[in-house]
């Protein structure tokens, strides 16, 4: 895809061999579901590409049959999201199932009406987690994620929110290699080329909320996480504003990619020295 | 002389479960005359263990490890486990089984303690590095890192082994443009160690994940002169049949005689003078 290739000629070290990403993905989300004990996956699908990528995955790694996809519209999301969740939903053939959750979001907001946006926002987001967990019992589905490793080094997701999920194929992924994966999965051009969008108010865009692009920011992710760039050295390179402004975020946010802090008083504490995979006998 | 590559995927901390799978490998193996069967490290037990390192250790005499060495009839086994030493220090080992006795056991040396991996904080280290006779010939074991310490394979090569056997539980990391990093950086590895020694490696890796950590398999034998002669698929289940012919390693090393050449005195010379200056002791 045009778009795409622009984006990594721009960055080709952000390139990845998509075969492989694809069969490696496909093949480990697979096992970590069945290892839990289950057949299905189910997760939320916005219109976007993440999880549009994620959906196009979990249907090569399970077949359509065992994939279900969640809309869950608030009033004021924008139409254009939901038609093209439901593109995918008609590519892919999966399950699908669309729950409006305006009337549980304005109920509790009815209380609230002082609340701003961001409050607003974060609450959807939790609602829309807790209608896919309960689905999730509900089918014997497991919750697959949606959230890249550019927004989960940034910050930008809600806590217990959007960021939940039992296994995450697209979490060691930047946004721009999302692309990548979304134009070699055949995902449908206009998900790909329209510009992301948290979609919790009218007319949000990530980039703009971010005050950086995607492909600026990933870049910089590149040199100063994989790389390892002194401070110095990236100043050569992106803009001196830009490197401290994403420094900050990605410290200040750890708090959401970690649980919760457990004070300890014992020898073996959860979390602390209490230690095994989550694989454990599986 | 027909080896196996038991690319496996293990259970984690289900020592149970993996010595079934264990046991339905052999009989496949035995099903194709397999002489040498051999699996990937801690295929026993599984790889990142972490406080479950405790729990799944075995001494030698274990019921478990001697079910598996009494497996070793017609056919020689290797497999590894997390062994119990009778000084209660846990070791990443490697048990070479044969006519159901062990015939030799490696403990894992250079335990890779940095990024993703944790080992020294669970396993003491190894303190030897030998080759050791079988029935087919002279054999050195290594497992995992520890063939990426140039002086693993060079202390093998010099004490006689014509062929190396290396268990690893290698991942998937640092993926890139075109192909799998770690799996081009591991076959370069045993390529040029199966040359510079003139002898055979035989590698097998495990396949499978644990908490999204893939293991990338793709077992593989390497011929004296360098040469990959068979690979295992990535990512999948699979036990890799091969014939080497021991007879390589004397064509190899009349071709290319660095052994003969090598200089072992010099060595040894001059890494006593290293390790001297490097502990303060010596000048210079």
């Amino acid at each position: 895809m045009k778009m795409v290739e622009e984006l990594l000629q721009q960055a080709p070290f952000l390139r990845l061999d998509e075969e492989l990403v694809t069969h490696l993905l496909t093949t480990t989300l697979r096992e970590e579901v069945e290892k839990a004990g289950f057949q299905r996956v189910i997760l939320g699908l916005s219109g976007g590409i993440d999880s549009a990528v994620s959906l196009y995955l979990a249907v090569r790694a399970f077949g359509k049959e065992n994939v279900i996809a969640v809309r869950m519209p608030y009033k004021t999301s924008s139409p254009a999201s939901l038609d093209d969740a439901q593109t995918a939903i008609d590519d892919t053939g999966v399950q699908a199932f669309t729950i409006d959750i305006t009337p549980q979001i304005d109920a509790y907001f009815e209380r609230m009406p002082e609340a701003d946006a961001l409050r607003r926002g974060n609450k959807m987001a939790r609602e829309r987690m807790s209608i896919l967990y309960d689905l999730s019992a509900a089918h014997q589905a497991l919750v697959v994620g949606t959230s890249n490793r550019t927004e989960l080094l940034l910050g930008y997701g809600t806590q217990f929110g959007d960021v939940a999920s039992a296994v995450n194929p697209l979490g060691d992924l930047y946004k721009t290699q999302v692309r990548q994966l979304a134009a070699y999965l055949g995902v449908p051009e206009q998900i790909i080329t329209k510009p992301p969008s948290a979609d919790l108010w009218e007319n949000q865009t990530d980039e703009a909320e971010l005050g950086f692009s995607y492909l600026e920011v990933d870049s910089l992710l590149y040199y100063m996480i994989d790389q390892q760039y002194t401070r110095e050295q990236l100043k050569a390179l992106f803009r001196e504003e830009l490197i401290e402004q994403v420094a900050k975020r990605i410290a200040r946010n750890q708090y959401k990619r970690t649980t919760p802090i457990i004070i300890k008083l014992g020898n073996r504490t959860v979390g602390i020295d209490f230690r095994y995979l989550r694989d454990w006998g599986l | 002389m027909r080896i196996g590559l038991a690319q496996m995927r293990p259970v984690l901390g289900r020592v149970d479960k993996n010595l079934e799978i264990h046991r339905e490998m052999i009989q496949r193996a035995r099903e194709e005359q397999v002489d040498v069967l051999v699996f990937p490290e801690l295929s026993l037990t599984g790889y990142n263990l972490l406080d479950l390192t405790y729990d799944v250790a075995r001494k030698g005499e274990a019921e478990e490890i001697q079910a598996l060495v009494a497996e070793a009839t017609d056919i020689d086994l290797v497999f590894g486990w997390v062994e119990h030493s009778p000084e209660h220090q846990l070791f990443n080992s490697a048990l070479y089984a044969s006519q159901q006795k062990i015939q030799y056991i490696h403990r894992k040396v250079y335990l890779p303690t940095y990024g993703m991996f944790d080992e020294a904080r669970y396993f003491a280290q190894g303190q030897t590095i030998r080759s050791f006779m079988t029935r087919f010939g002279q054999v050195g074991l290594l497992v995992c890192e520890d063939i990426w310490h140039v002086s693993a394979p060079y202390l093998l090569a010099h004490d006689g082994a014509e062929m190396i056997i290396v268990l690893a539980n290698a991942p998937v990391k640092g993926m890139q443009a075109s192909g799998l990093g770690t799996k081009d950086s591991w076959y370069q590895i045993l390529e040029n160690h199966a040359q510079l020694h003139g002898l055979y490696i035989a590698f097998a890796n495990r396949v499978g994940a644990e908490d999204g950590v893939t293991f990338f398999g793709g077992s593989a034998v390497v011929d004296p002169f360098g040469k990959t002669e068979s690979t295992a698929s990535l990512f999948k289940e699979e036990l890799l049949v091969i014939d080497i012919d021991l007879d390589k390693v004397r064509k190899a090393r009349f071709k290319m005689p660095l052994l003969r050449d090598e200089n072992m005195d010099l060595v040894q010379r001059e890494l006593t003078r290293i390790i001297k200056k490097r502990s303060g002791e010596g000048l210079i």
